[in-house]
């Protein structure tokens, strides 16, 4: 479903990713985990594109993501992303942030978008917000939505990039209950994060990044059990150990 | 369109002069404006911050009154109007003796006008001195005077050169507004060639090219100060 | 002179009101033009494609060199010449505050969309909406949102601006009440009266603004 080979990216002389390669097959869930700073965040927004690369290729549903020939656009439409910092748009409700794209890129009419904003929002679990502007709830909440709003474009595979880290302590599992759900049907899935809890749960493969490079890629439970580089150690243990 | 061209009527010996001595007395009007604009707008601007509030009172209504009324107003009421308000020998002698009138009038009336748009400026670079700060040098038991003198004042100087950069180019431009009273600075002149030769694109154009040039010089300086003035590691810009 | 004589004010109050009416039309017609054209420099300006955005640079930096009234008379010149034909002192003065506006508008346009976080832009760009979309859905409407006061502000300062249409004779306000102080020889009680309606409709205008930015700011 996504395959990242070779790619390198700089800003200016600094190299943030060297060489990375790895790949998540349709229905797979994988962890992209490492220090801050590790280039893992511009890792994910390479795949849809965000960010673009200078070496190497990024294939998504057969399609390259790399190629100028693409229509990057429509690609994007069909891959879900959720932000670190929510994104929701601050001027418009969360029935409106959930109908826009729906409306504007896939063409439904106005009572499709709106009962299939309904649907996923009673999902995850914030109908009675439905009509309030993204200020008024909690981080939780909001993040929930942003879910929501991926969801509703039927995407193919989702991106989430750090989904739990702005968020309060007690509101991270409740986003988490989601994406485990998720997780469970069957969704694609490419999660930067540091909750270790979540790899263990529903995680196949783990990647772990240091200094821009990929330096392990394996089955969560070879990773876990017996980590082979003293770097992924290292970091299992400093963020384990509370 | 239909329109004869002739450049050459710019460097004929009569239309040069003319554009020279424009230029002359937009440059004197800026410069001596700007020079009232900073004295009255730093003791203006710095008094809207102080702990006095009657102080702070008149600092504000001369800010208020100065800024909401339009320039081009406040040139007729310092021409027209003032003479005939003061006391008769003030009054009698503005109008009789006292040398270059409109150049006078010019000044003063940019000068205090600017100096509205100056102490909102100082004003704000003071108010964006850290609260920390000011503690700081209260607790190390500097006076509110030696608080401003080293610690504020020389902070939100170096803050505010790229917005004054902006109003000192505003005073040169600002300073067009004297032929109103009939001060022939460059933009009357070119004018007044346009008027005299019927060539109002090049007379236009180079009343322009001129105006450009001093925001050209302008700018250049004023970074140059910028540079000099930088705190490292300070934000002293938007970026 | 003797006593002051403000009945000449209030004989010719038709005759200025009609003077103040074009003032308010002109300024609300510039700012309307202002905003949109300044809106397209500030997209121009940010688009990353350079002949666009260094064309807008120019002609931004253009713009904010020269004096008001200069414009004024470039348009009054250059209008009828391009045209074959006068349109009228109005129509010329309103291209002139359109197009010299646009230039101050497109500063504050920017930076309201600089003001946008990225990550708006990747959220829409996410869900497949493209550049237009993006901009007339997620980053506009919030850049208008961050920068009304400083937009209502140089509203002010724009109908403060009209008041040089003295220099062509165009019957706004301070033309109007110009006439008036000659014709009746009563100087000094028009331009201080002219003052007085001026500060009395911006200090109004920027008390407005004072409150826009505590409601901002809560």
């Amino acid at each position: 479903m996504i395959a990242l080979q070779n790619i390198s990216k700089w800003y200016g002389d600094f190299q943030v990713l060297k060489d990375c390669s790895a790949t998540v097959d349709k229905g797979q869930v994988v962890v992209v985990c490492g220090p801050s700073g590790s280039g893992k965040s511009t890792l994910i927004k390479c795949v849809n594109g965000l960010e673009a690369v200078q070496q190497g290729q990024i294939q998504v549903d057969g399609q390259e993501v790399t190629s100028k020939k693409t229509n990057l656009t429509a690609l994007r439409s069909r891959i879900g992303m959720v932000f670190q910092h929510f994104e929701l748009y601050p001027h418009m409700t969360v029935l409106e942030n959930l109908c826009l794209a729906q409306e504007k890129v896939l063409k439904r009419s106005r009572d499709e978008a709106v009962s299939k904003a309904e649907m996923l929002i009673k999902r995850v679990g914030i109908s009675e917000h439905i009509n309030k502007h993204p200020s008024q709830l909690s981080g939780g909440q909001q993040q929930r939505v942003a879910i929501a709003r991926s969801l509703a474009m039927d995407p193919i595979a989702m991106l989430f990039d750090e989904p739990t880290s702005a968020l309060d302590p007690e509101m991270i599992n409740e986003v988490l209950d989601v994406m485990v759900e998720l997780a469970k049907e069957g969704m694609t899935m490419m999660v930067v994060t540091h909750e270790m809890g979540f790899a263990k749960k529903v995680a196949d493969r783990v990647v772990f990044m240091d200094e821009g490079a990929i330096v392990e890629n394996r089955p969560t439970d070879d990773f876990f059990g017996n980590p082979e580089s003293d770097r992924a150690r290292d970091f299992l243990s400093k963020i384990l150990n509370h | 369109m239909n329109y004869n061209w002739n450049w050459a009527v710019l460097l004929e010996e009569e239309y040069l002069q003319w554009l020279i001595s424009g230029l002359g007395w937009t440059v004197s009007v800026a410069l001596c404006g700007w020079v009232i604009a900073m004295t009255v707008g730093c003791l203006v601007g710095v008094g809207r911050t102080v702990p006095n509030r009657w102080i702070r009172l008149v600092c504000t209504c001369y800010v208020e009154l100065f800024r909401n009324i339009p320039l081009l107003v406040q040139m007729f009421i310092w021409y027209f109007a003032i003479p005939e308000l003061v006391p008769d020998d003030i009054g009698r002698w503005m109008k009789r003796d006292m040398p270059n009138p409109e150049f006078v009038t010019a000044v003063v009336a940019l000068g205090l006008y600017t100096a509205s748009r100056v102490a909102e400026q100082v004003r704000a670079g003071i108010e964006t001195v850290p609260v920390g700060l000011k503690s700081a040098a209260t607790a190390h038991g500097l006076s509110t005077y030696q608080s401003y003198r080293y610690i504020q004042l020389p902070i939100s100087f170096r803050l505010i050169v790229p917005p004054m950069t902006s109003e000192f180019l505003t005073v040169f431009k600002n300073s067009s507004l004297a032929l109103t009273i009939g001060l022939l600075e460059l933009t009357a002149q070119s004018q007044q060639i346009a008027e005299y030769t019927f060539q109002g694109f090049e007379a236009f154009t180079a009343a322009t090219i001129i105006y450009v040039f001093i925001a050209l010089i302008v700018t250049a300086l004023m970074h140059l100060l910028e540079r000099h003035t930088a705190i490292p590691g300070f934000v002293g810009k938007d970026s | 002179m003797g006593e002051f004589d403000f009945s000449v004010i209030t004989n010719s109050l038709p005759f200025l009101g009609q003077g103040l009416m074009l003032s308010l039309w002109l300024t609300l017609l510039s700012i309307i033009g202002g905003i949109v054209l300044g809106t397209l420099l500030a997209l121009a300006r940010l688009s990353g494609f350079a002949p666009l955005s260094l064309t807008a640079a120019a002609y931004v930096n253009l713009i904010r060199s020269v004096p008001l009234i200069l414009v004024i008379f470039w348009f009054y010149f250059l209008v009828p010449l391009a045209l074959g034909r006068p349109i009228g002192s109005f129509y010329s003065a309103l291209i002139a505050f359109v197009l010299f506006e646009a230039a101050y508008y497109s500063e504050i346009m920017r930076a309201g969309i600089q003001s946008v976080r990225k990550g708006q832009v990747h959220a829409g760009q996410s869900t497949g909406l493209n550049y237009w979309q993006i901009q007339r859905y997620v980053v506009l409407p919030q850049a208008f949102r961050n920068m009304i006061p400083i937009l209502v502000t140089q509203g002010i300062i724009l109908f403060q601006d009209t008041s040089l249409v003295f220099v062509v004779s165009l019957r706004d306000f301070m033309t109007a009440s110009s006439i008036v102080a000659r014709t009746e020889g009563r100087l000094v009680e028009m331009y201080l009266f002219a003052a007085l309606v001026y500060f009395v409709i911006c200090f109004s205008g920027s008390l407005y603004v004072r409150r826009l930015n505590k409601r901002m700011a809560t």
